[in-house]
């Protein structure tokens, strides 16, 4: 640990001591372990007919159709919603124009301040809740508007994360306010976003599970369904849960790879950031 | 907007529900996280490892899931919040609620641990360096050199923790909490015909002043102690 802010390199007392808290540490961790397993056993969460579902073909092809595909389904469509609402509305928050400018910060921070279940709510109302697919688009509509206001507010941060000569080498060859922006700042702009835009994509594939309260279909719908015929709650939970989990480590695979590609192992842009209610005004710095 | 008028007591203690959720789990998550950030950055391997497992592990489940564990998966462990029955003028915090933060706090923990991690990495190493070279103990150059560093450098990315952590509240509606958003669905569900809109904005509304009213808090806060790294 020589290389921690926190640490000096440790003497040989110190590694020793040290040996000691780790068997301690590595017990109370098997003890909880233990402790899980043990409970989990008692209440027969690992008979095997509650886990036969799982590698029946019939029920596994009704979860990754019904279940992961609607799910997918609804993240995609989200995602691309989004990424368009969050071009137009970030290209509108940078403009010189107040009368343009003003209106899509208002929409940006209203739609960043509200809860996306609420959101949901209310779109599955407005939509009608008889109508068949209406819990579908009501999760995807709330996830664009949602996503895509955090995207104008990445796209902004993105821009301007751009070095400033760049800008002002493009005026100075002449060229037009808008062939600055479309030729020389957006496409670094997009390389600097790529890794920010497949985190998003991870907050809207996370966010699909909020649709069980809308009745939405995709993975949580199948999960209610498949532990009403086998009663097996905690099973259909760990397996939809590795699900979700599976597939958001790809996409941070995916991110970091893209990140390293494109950008360098220090990112301009932290997406933790452009969460932060002051619209990303931070981004670009030191950290 | 008449309906949300006519029952505004529901409505503000809807919000009171909101507001106590986030508080107490927003308590709970800086001291869960501090505890994780302290095993993630600490010198014994086995306790990292943990760390850095449970982290990765809440980071990528929907919080539905989470909430979903504590309301089926944990009563089998021994974990429910049946003892808890307390009531503070009209408001009764019960099992519901219990598991509303457990899930909350646990939840939001994994990403407080991030958002601190990040604020210790950002403190350089010639700072630490330049404590000891000046003689300070182990304890000092933690109490006097990096930690108040670090907390200051973390401070934005807590901020939008915890902001996220307030329009997470909404999904305890989902199991049964009566806060905000389970209000409006059932406003919905008794003046939906005519009054929408009005609900929803209204609703909108309370959730942005609390967004609002601590973002401005934190940015203040975050003026005051910038530090240049």
């Amino acid at each position: 640990m020589s290389d921690s802010v926190l640490f000096d390199a440790p003497g040989p007392r110190t590694v020793r001591r040290h040996r000691l808290y780790g068997v301690l540490g590595l017990l109370a961790v098997l003890g909880v372990l233990a402790f899980v397993i043990k409970r989990f056993y008692d209440a027969g969460v690992f008979e095997g007919d509650k886990w036969e579902v799982f590698v029946t073909p019939d029920y596994v092809r009704v979860i990754i159709v019904d279940g992961l595909l609607n799910t997918l389904k609804m993240a995609g469509a989200a995602v691309i919603g989004a990424c368009v609402l969050g071009f137009l509305l970030g290209v509108a928050k940078l403009s010189d124009h107040r009368l343009v400018r003003w209106p899509a910060w208002l929409v940006v921070e209203f739609f960043r301040a509200v809860p996306v279940l609420l959101l949901m709510v209310f779109t599955w109302f407005a939509l009608g809740i008889n109508n068949n697919g209406s819990s579908f688009w009501a999760v995807v509509i709330a996830l664009t508007l949602y996503n895509g206001a955090v995207l104008a507010e990445v796209l902004r941060a993105g821009v301007n994360a751009v070095p400033k000569g760049q800008r002002e080498a493009g005026y100075a060859i002449g060229m037009r306010k808008t062939q600055v922006m479309n030729i020389v700042l957006m496409p670094q702009a997009v390389k600097i976003m790529l890794p920010a835009i497949i985190s998003q994509c991870i907050v809207a594939l996370k966010d699909t599970a909020l649709g069980q309260y809308v009745l939405a279909p995709g993975l949580t719908r199948i999960y209610k369904q498949i532990f009403l015929e086998f009663d097996n709650r905690v099973p259909t939970m760990i397996v939809i849960a590795s699900i979700y989990i599976i597939i958001n480590l790809l996409l941070t695979a995916l991110a970091t790879w893209l990140q390293h590609k494109l950008v360098g192992r220090k990112s301009p842009l932290d997406v933790t950031r452009i969460g932060n209610m002051q619209g990303g005004e931070n981004t670009g710095g030191t950290i | 907007m008449q309906a949300v008028l006519d029952n505004f007591d529901a409505y503000l203690k809807a919000f009171g529900y909101t507001f106590a959720l986030f508080l107490v789990s927003g308590f709970l998550s800086l001291v869960l996280g501090t505890l994780l950030v302290a095993m993630r950055v600490g010198p014994i391997a086995v306790l990292r490892t943990a760390a850095s497992v449970y982290v990765t592990v809440v980071r990528n489940t929907p919080l539905v899931i989470v909430f979903g564990f504590f309301s089926f998966a944990a009563p089998p462990l021994g974990i429910n919040f049946k003892w808890l029955d307390v009531s503070i003028g009209g408001y009764d915090f019960t099992t519901l609620f219990g598991a509303a933060v457990a899930s909350l706090s646990l939840y939001t923990s994994a990403f407080v641990c991030e958002a601190l991690r990040s604020g210790i990495n950002a403190v350089p190493l010639g700072q630490a360096e330049a404590a000891r070279a000046i003689g300070l103990p182990f304890g000092g150059v933690m109490r006097q050199v990096v930690l108040p560093l670090a907390f200051r450098a973390s401070l934005p990315p807590l901020a939008s923790v915890q902001i996220a952590l307030i329009k997470n509240t909404s999904v305890a509606a989902v199991f049964g909490v009566a806060e905000a958003t389970y209000d409006m669905r059932s406003l919905l569900n008794d003046f939906g015909a005519t009054q929408k809109f009005g609900i929803f904005v209204c609703f909108a509304i309370g959730y942005i002043v609390i967004v609002e009213v601590f973002s401005f808090i934190s940015y203040r806060l975050e003026r005051r102690w910038r530090v240049a790294l």
